[in-house]
């Protein structure tokens, strides 16, 4: 997996591309929580249009990035998911925690 | 059960090995004429049950990963994911959804509720100090008359 991270204003931006699972999720998270560490952004938006396949550990790094975002005051996003993806985010409970967004609406994951 | 074709991967517990395991598996069902969900759903269960072996079964440590996969005459197919690693001392506590053993490697604990929820059947036998195996078990719809 690569991810493209950029900023606009007070928003990071991280595009996930290609696989997620426990090897990939390693180098992402790094990479994610530095920045985090070092920009303290208000949200963070973890956009997976461009994720082809993702176990667990996808779940494991949204629900960790959520955790590092609250402790920094910030909100998380999760962007354009896509249909192949809703069972496991549906499987995981994540829908409780409101983060989920697709083109513009909440995405209804419960 | 009739297993009309069969094969066995082996491999070293390394996580750069998960997606060769998943994508090895896929390639093999390709036979089957699955669905793009069927496939989806047997590369996301084989890619838990490796990752347990690698995070749990040989936790800072290097084995071998053994992963049989069988296809029966009635569109089954049957897919073994065998360690011999540390096993697993309560198997219902290891299987509760949200209870994991690494949330330093950030696992959610959804492991074995995937493999659950993306297959027809999980079947786990594990022995303290000798090992686990994990069975699942997939029906695929016949599209064509195939198999």
């Amino acid at each position: 997996m690569n991810s493209k991270i950029y900023f606009d204003g007070s928003i990071m931006t991280a595009e996930l591309i290609g696989e997620i699972d426990h090897h990939s999720a390693k180098n992402a998270r790094m990479e994610i929580d530095a920045l985090i560490q070092q920009k303290k952004p208000a949200e963070l938006r973890l956009d997976f249009s461009g994720i082809s396949f993702m176990d667990s550990s996808g779940i494991g790094l949204i629900m960790g990035r959520y955790r590092m975002m609250l402790l920094y005051g910030g909100v998380l996003r999760v962007v354009n998911v896509p249909h192949d993806l809703e069972r496991i985010m549906i499987l995981s409970g994540l829908g409780a925690l409101d983060i989920f967004e697709r083109q513009g609406e909440v995405y209804e994951c419960t | 059960m009739n297993v009309l074709n069969e094969m066995e991967l082996s491999f070293e517990s390394r996580s750069s090995n998960e997606g060769f395991a998943r994508s090895s598996v896929a390639a093999f069902i390709a036979q089957l004429d699955p669905t793009i969900g069927e496939l989806n759903d047997i590369r996301t269960a084989v890619s838990e049950a490796v990752t347990n072996c690698i995070v749990h079964a040989y936790r800072d440590t290097i084995g071998k990963i053994i992963v049989n996969v069988k296809i029966t005459a009635d569109n089954t197919v049957i897919i073994k994911v065998r360690d011999k690693g540390c096993g697993i001392e309560d198997i219902h506590k290891a299987m509760e959804p949200l209870f994991t053993t690494a949330p330093s490697e950030e696992r959610a604990g959804l492991g074995f509720a995937v493999m659950q929820s993306f297959t027809d059947s999980l079947n786990v036998h594990s022995r303290v100090g000798k090992g686990t195996t994990v069975t699942l078990k997939k029906n695929l719809s016949r599209r064509f008359g195939n198999g």
